[in-house]
């Protein structure tokens, strides 16, 4: 296995696929932007700091940061049913504290942030685009934050550690056995620590700490490019 | 950093990006010190004066703050005072005590009824509604016109230095305008044609953030909308 290894889409193991960043898309949010790798597409509106509703949710200590992930039914390639799942309201909880230590919450004591994320094509890793597109929305809406929110999956497929995994690679099989393992993960864009840690399938330690280093060095040069699309307002 | 002391344009800086380094700087609004480094926290427009590094936000919803003269419109009233909303996270609270002159409290929508539009001013911030008052010579009920709404981080380009953006627009049009800190702006003219210039005056500045000596440009503007 050692020998030559390709990924099916011929990529190279620490090879993320084209990444697209915009920021500023939907004009009536107090900030937004869109956020893919390859297939997968998300794009994220923020509204706030505004009064939370409903009202005993609200906190005297700090604003809540409440995020909504939803899959629009045409991402898949079977439609999906369309509203919350029990997916997508933990995906939802997973990236709103994926968030959460970024953003200076004490700021706006019994307000909201709401965070919507809606996911407009999926090819894997569609929580880690969210996170993507909500860093850089929040930044687009003038939300103070110590840092900017870099994410991507990591994982192993047969014995190769690799990040960035598409559906195919999700589903790869070894003799009719699940061969893949898939870790999203996101981490804060200066002090580089970890704020998201979700996996699928097995990894030892060793594995596991290379497929976190790997994901965290591709996590800082992704928070790059979010700086660039977010720089880029000033051409217009 | 070297570029933008060359050619003096503003840089765009985004949250957690290290912006000055050392201790001699003091962090302003909008940053922080993080150990040695004075980190952003907010995306904007980078400014150093001296030892003062700050930065300007380019978006961002309306956190009142105490002395800032907004406008408003009445949502409700109670037995003593009227809601209004003012764009803010809470309900801006008007009592009737913080109203000059005399009030029948038996019916207070004869003053001030719902949908009203008022100038006032925020008295105190709590934690769960801003406190307004009518008690300065600026504050008034606004009767006809109309209200535009601008991102809160522009009204300072459309007021201007000293107010000179501002009082541009109101000589060439003939409009009366008053600018709220709350982004919300209100124009009434003579007619129709000089309200919507002085809306269309005012959508240019709010679409350039980044462009110095805007003032100029308004003006060429104006005078070439006005002569045909």
């Amino acid at each position: 296995m050692a020998e030559k290894f390709k990924r099916p889409d011929g990529r190279k193991p620490e090879e993320t696929r084209k990444i697209e960043a915009k920021v500023g898309i939907i004009p009536r949010a107090d900030g937004s932007a869109s956020f893919s790798f390859g297939k997968s597409k998300a794009i994220a509106a923020v509204y706030g700091p505004r009064q939370l509703i409903p009202r005993h949710l609200e906190n005297p200590e700090k604003g809540v940061l409440r995020c909504n992930y939803t899959m629009l039914s045409f991402s898949v390639s079977e439609r999906m049913r369309p509203g919350p799942s029990r997916r997508s309201q933990e995906i939802s909880h997973e990236i709103a504290k994926a968030l959460e230590p970024a953003v200076l919450l004490d700021q706006f004591p019994n307000t909201v942030i709401d965070v919507f994320i809606q996911i407009i094509e999926a090819d894997a890793s569609t929580r880690c685009a969210a996170v993507n597109a909500a860093s850089m929305a929040l930044a687009n809406a003038g939300i103070p934050m110590k840092e900017l929110i870099g994410s991507v999956s990591g994982g192993k497929l047969g014995k190769t550690i690799i990040v960035d995994l598409t559906k195919d690679e999700e589903d790869y099989k070894i003799k009719e056995e699940k061969a893949a393992t898939d870790v999203a993960t996101a981490f804060l864009g200066r002090s580089g620590k970890l704020s998201l840690l979700h996996m699928d399938g097995d990894l030892n330690t060793k594995e596991l700490k290379e497929a976190l280093e790997l994901s965290k060095k591709t996590c800082l040069n992704i928070v790059e490019i979010q700086k660039k699309a977010l720089k880029k307002v000033k051409e217009k | 950093m070297t570029k933008e002391k060359t050619d003096k344009k503003r840089t765009i800086v985004v949250p957690g990006e290290v912006i000055a380094s050392g201790k001699e700087f003091l962090p302003g609004d909008g940053t922080r010190r993080e150990g040695k480094d004075i980190i952003a926290l907010k995306f904007g427009l980078l400014e150093k004066s001296d030892k003062l590094v700050k930065v300007i936000p380019l978006s961002g919803a309306y956190i009142p703050r105490t002395g800032n003269t907004v406008i408003g419109q009445v949502t409700d009233l109670t037995f003593n005072g009227w809601f209004i909303d003012v764009g803010a996270p809470h309900l801006g609270f008007l009592p009737v005590a913080e109203c000059a002159g005399y009030i029948n409290k038996k019916d207070l929508a004869e003053h001030y009824a719902i949908g009203d539009t008022l100038v006032c001013k925020v008295r105190a911030t709590r934690t769960k509604s801003v406190e307004l008052t009518m008690k300065d010579q600026t504050c008034k009920k606004l009767n006809g016109g109309f209200l535009m709404s601008v991102n809160p981080t522009r009204v300072p380009r459309v007021i201007g230095r000293a107010g000179s953006m501002v009082s541009t627009i109101k000589n060439e049009t003939g409009c009366s305008i008053i600018v709220g800190q709350n982004g919300m702006i209100w124009i009434k003219g003579r007619d129709i044609q000089s309200e919507m210039l002085a809306r269309d005056a005012i959508t240019l500045i709010v679409e350039k953030p980044f462009i110095d000596g805007l003032t100029d440009q308004v003006k060429d503007f104006l005078n070439k909308r006005k002569n045909g």
